[in-house]
């Protein structure tokens, strides 16, 4: 006998038309709200010039971190100048900031909130799950009838797909916070928020700051992704490499990938670090 | 003690049960079921059960008892840490199984201090910020609490390491911080978790000395919880002594070693190394025979003889203290035509006062032999303590 086949994409499929039909309004006003942003940022790095904006992260390197990592970064960025793919490099760079700072100020709250209450977390986790080993590309099909072709989308399944481990370092950090420390500040009569802000954030920054690196490092990661649904950057010259059968032009934008990439997570390390 | 103290917290008919039903734990305590039979009927763990006793303004009360005897529970109830099951907590008028949230914060805020095991400091922040935690929480200005915290790092003797941060500091130091920051905030009462139980054994000593020294000049309530018997007696007030949940014994330490309330208190004392505790007083023997400042060379020899000694402690009308007459020096006395044997005395012998601890005479004995003079701050012949007394003492405290 036939058994039926349960309709799960058809439900799914049903559901995401509901909401874009239902809440165009909402996601309109989103991606106009967005593409300002990208706009705003990537016209104010492309308006620097190139040589302006170099010394300007060689520096930041060199402070934040050591005269190497000043160094290494010049010299990666000057290959990046030297290939052509400065502009690209900027695109990508926009999105992966914007995507982070959406992804962070979404995480932090949820993060927090998940720590403190133990039926959030239980709630939270298995979506956190679902979120991390859902592929990455299923996330762009959607995008795409929510915000059209391009970078917001782009951000849209970035943002999904990079927040989750913004999400657990930050509940994890406030979880490990010693027992004892919370016993103490009670003790003392702390409220809960003198708590939070005073005890558990200060203590759990370290933590706090691994999650923001990772979740740079898988935004980088889809934004090359996204290319496919026609965000611009670095991703679409990779995209194009491989529509034209050209092995070099792919390599090289891979590798300016790579460099970000590196020099995105030494920065956000020692940022780390440099902190008690 | 005199018993116009004032109670400053009452603790009555205090329960704790840890788990989903303390109901039905508490009814079989009622029934006469004990800790070990309650758990396995019905998962519940009786960490207190029915504890009464109070606490007097100024002192320094100890609590004490093994693991397992519930006593971090205990004084985690009485800042309500941890919630209590059943039964009551009275602070001046307040009843703090009762206290609303809010109420709740406002009563740690003024009369709670407390000293942890592990010293529990943010290591996030430097010693003087630690310092300032509780007057920060309460919002004191920043003026104001940075120089009262100053004022407390100072009292524990950390002046100088006001920028350090806690794990730059040794454990020791580390717990003076925990201290100072416990002074700091002036709450009418201070609770010592275990507060020296992590620090190596001279330092310990010398912040057992040092807390006993403050808590004498401040008159802070104190409640300081051990598991070490020598501990609680030496800083000690008075001893709650717990088992299993339950008080064994109340008092002071004297009452506690002297007397103890039932062989599970009685085993305990064993352990502890007796001469420390045990003073003059307590192998003092009345003074058979003294010679009065009056008294003629011959009387003296007479009273020597009839006791059979060969040496007399002379007094004065008040019975104080004024020397040692040895018989060969009466005879001298005799022999010249002396009135009194004022001018014949020796004053090489060994004074004390009744609270020198036992282990401290033995060296005191020399070769001749002399019993050792017990007076009290005004000089008055108390007793004395013969080398055979002091041993005596020390194996009945032994056999106990």
């Amino acid at each position: 006998m036939d058994i039926v086949r349960i309709p799960l994409g058809e439900w799914i499929e049903g559901g995401l038309n509901w909401l874009t039909s239902e809440y165009s309004v909402v996601t309109r006003g989103i991606s106009r709200f967005t593409q300002t942003g990208i706009d705003g940022l990537n016209d104010a790095l492309m308006w620097l010039p190139q040589w302006a904006l170099l010394a300007i992260i060689v520096l930041l390197c060199w402070r934040a971190s050591s005269i190497r990592l000043g160094i290494g970064a010049g010299l990666g960025l000057a290959l990046i100048w030297n290939l052509g793919l400065w502009d690209p490099m900027i695109e990508t760079l926009t999105l992966v900031v914007i995507a982070t700072l959406v992804a962070v100020i979404i995480a932090l709250p949820v993060g927090i909130a998940a720590a403190l209450s133990e039926r959030l977390y239980r709630t939270i986790m298995p979506i956190l799950d679902f979120m991390q080993t859902m592929p990455a590309f299923v996330y762009l099909i959607p995008a795409i009838p929510f915000f059209g072709i391009g970078s917001v989308s782009a951000i849209f399944a970035t943002v999904i797909f990079s927040m989750p481990p913004a999400i657990r370092f930050t509940t994890l950090g406030i979880r490990q916070v010693p027992v004892d420390l919370i016993e103490a500040a009670d003790a003392y009569g702390a409220t809960r928020s003198q708590k939070l802000f005073k005890v558990q954030l200060p203590l759990s920054l370290p933590t706090l700051m691994a999650g923001i690196n990772q979740t740079i490092m898988l935004a980088l990661s889809m934004v090359v992704i996204a290319a496919m649904i026609g965000a611009d950057g670095l991703g679409s010259e990779v995209w194009r490499a491989i529509q034209r059968l050209r092995p070099g032009d792919g390599f090289e934008a891979g590798i300016a990938v790579v460099i970000l990439a590196m020099l995105l997570d030494r920065l956000t390390q020692s940022l780390r670090r440099s902190r008690r | 003690m005199d018993e116009t103290h004032n109670v400053k917290i009452q603790v009555r008919g205090l329960s704790k049960v840890f788990g989903k039903h303390p109901k039905k734990a508490l009814e079989l305590r009622d029934q006469g079921l004990k800790r070990p039979e309650i758990l396995e009927k019905t998962g519940q763990t009786l960490g207190l059960s029915n504890i009464d006793f109070d606490v007097h303004e100024g002192e320094l009360l100890v609590i004490m008892g093994l693991s397992g005897s519930g006593k971090s529970t205990l004084i985690r109830c009485l800042n309500r840490l941890i919630d209590t099951t059943e039964g009551d907590i009275v602070i001046d008028d307040e009843h703090i199984p009762a206290l609303s949230d809010k109420a709740l914060l406002e009563c740690r805020r003024r009369h709670f201090s407390m000293v942890f095991q592990n010293f529990a400091l943010f290591p996030h922040r430097t010693v003087q910020k630690n310092a300032e935690f509780g007057l920060e929480v309460r919002g004191i200005s920043k003026s104001e609490r940075f120089k009262i915290a100053r004022n407390s790092l100072a009292q524990v003797g950390l002046d100088g390491w006001e920028d350090a941060y806690p794990n730059q500091l040794s454990g020791g130091m580390q717990q003076r911080v925990g201290l100072a920051r416990a002074l700091a905030n002036d709450a009418s009462v201070l609770l010592m978790d275990e507060a020296f139980s992590a620090l190596d054994p001279l330092i310990r000593k010398d912040m057992q000395q040092e807390l006993m020294q403050l808590q004498a000049k401040t008159k802070k309530t104190t409640v300081f919880i051990t598991h070490d018997l020598d501990e609680a007696l030496s800083i000690g007030d008075r001893i709650v002594l717990l088992k299993d949940g339950e008080v064994v014994q109340i008092g002071t330490p004297e009452e506690i070693l002297t007397n103890p309330a039932d062989d599970y208190v009685r085993r305990f004392i064993e352990g502890v190394d007796m001469s420390r505790i045990l003073t003059a007083e307590n192998a003092m023997r009345p003074v058979r025979s003294t010679a009065r400042e009056s008294d003629g060379p011959r009387t003296a020899l007479h009273k020597m003889r009839e006791n059979s000694i060969d040496s007399i402690y002379v007094v004065s009308r008040e019975r104080k203290l004024l020397g040692l007459l040895e018989v060969d020096a009466a005879s001298q006395a005799a022999d010249q035509g002396a009135s009194t044997v004022l001018d014949y005395m020796t004053q090489d012998f060994r004074r004390v006062k009744p609270d020198e601890p036992l282990q401290n005479l033995f060296a005191m004995f020399s070769e001749k032999s002399f019993p050792i003079a017990v007076e009290d701050d005004q000089q008055h012949l108390l007793g004395v303590v013969v080398k055979g007394a002091v041993l005596d003492e020390l194996a009945r405290a032994g056999d106990q």
